[in-house]
């Protein structure tokens, strides 16, 4: 397990959000009060990164929820599932339970909102993050970003379309 | 907001339609009315009468299509109502227009036990019915419906397609009508 709990490598603010063709800003966050995700963990992999503004907000629910029905078709595309927001290990914990959630939610907690920073997806004047995608290919760098209006649960298909293109350019570079 | 030059245009609806959906109206109707659905979704089951009165008032000028996107992790009764409405749908379109609405009408009770109850109200083949929904024999057709919904942007119950393009207007009866009148205006 990593001892760096918090640690962000690049320790960056961005104030836009990262665009495609950006290498994602490694991370190392708590996902329960024992366990820590690095983005790391997953080279090799797409990993779909999730951040909403908060756990129990109606639209987060239903959003977390369709990703939550959909893990399989993420999985068909060997892509790793990470949602982030602000809140701490213990109500991602309830959440997670009351929710039935099975892929793990990051803990932006300390310092708050740090990642989301590195992002380029915080909002300062109300302490979340925005509702917001990142497509991070095996390589690590983001192929596709999407922040949707703050209320707006964005769906799916944008994070579908990605990584179904990502699955097409790995199969045209290994029948070469 | 500013610094968001990713945002993606309106979701299109991906997966076209075909024979093989349950349709309502014309298939040269001007506007098609797509829904994905799900039928314990309390939503969906207030967006049901309203439909009718959309169809009422397009008439011939509206298709309306109904596909199935159960959200089973929070909805437990979903999945089995949407297999009942497709087995009855194996036994003819107005069959399953009419389980459709019996679902929509009785979202208290979705469990097994009522659902086979209303097979026989509805006068359905009883064993074609058992049958079917013991085997799950739509299990497959509903998941296909989901995961192409997914695709096309369906972002919780019930999202509405015109002619192709996600709704994301109120779906009370008038701004739906309204915005189904600006597409009929323009094909014409």
């Amino acid at each position: 397990m990593s001892t760096g709990h918090y640690a962000i490598s690049a320790g960056e603010i961005h104030r836009e959000p990262l665009s495609a063709g950006t290498r994602a800003p490694e991370f190392t966050l708590p996902t329960t009060p024992d366990q820590t995700v690095s983005l790391s963990d997953f080279h090799g992999q797409p990993v779909v990164l999730a951040f909403y503004p908060a756990d129990w907000s109606p639209t987060c629910g239903g959003q977390l929820s369709l990703y939550n029905q959909l893990l399989p078709e993420f999985q068909a595309h060997g892509a790793q599932l990470l949602g982030v927001s602000v809140d701490g290990v213990w109500c991602h914990r309830a959440f997670e339970e009351d929710r039935n959630i099975h892929f793990p939610l990051l803990a932006d907690f300390e310092p708050k909102g740090a990642i989301a920073k590195a992002y380029g997806v915080y909002r300062d004047a109300v302490g979340t993050s925005e509702r917001a995608l990142f497509v991070i290919d095996a390589g690590g760098i983001i192929q596709w970003s999407y922040v949707s209006p703050i209320g707006i649960n964005p769906g799916a298909d944008g994070i579908l379309r990605e990584l179904e293109a990502l699955s097409t350019t790995v199969d045209m570079e290994e029948s070469r | 907001m500013s610094g968001d030059p990713t945002r993606s245009d309106v979701s299109q609806l991906v997966v076209p339609v075909t024979e093989d959906d349950h349709r309502q109206g014309p298939d040269d109707a001007a506007v098609t009315l797509v829904e994905y659905g799900d039928y314990q979704c309390s939503h969906c089951g207030q967006a049901s009468p309203l439909i009718k009165d959309v169809q009422e008032q397009f008439g011939d000028d509206l298709r309306f299509v109904f596909r199935n996107f159960p959200l089973t992790s929070i909805h437990k009764y979903a999945q089995h109502a949407a297999e009942a409405a497709e087995a009855a749908g194996a036994q003819g379109e107005e069959e399953f227009w009419s389980m459709h609405d019996l679902l929509y009408e009785n979202q208290d009770a979705l469990d097994d036990e009522s659902l086979i109850t209303y097979a026989e109200q509805l006068g359905l083949d009883p064993e074609r019915f058992r049958s079917d929904f013991a085997s799950h024999a739509f299990e497959d057709r509903i998941h296909e419906q989901f995961v192409g919904g997914a695709r096309s942007g369906v972002n919780g119950t019930p999202t509405f397609y015109i002619n192709g393009e996600r709704y994301d207007g109120s779906w009370s009866p008038s701004p739906l009508s309204t915005a189904i009148q600006r597409v009929l205006s323009s094909s014409r």
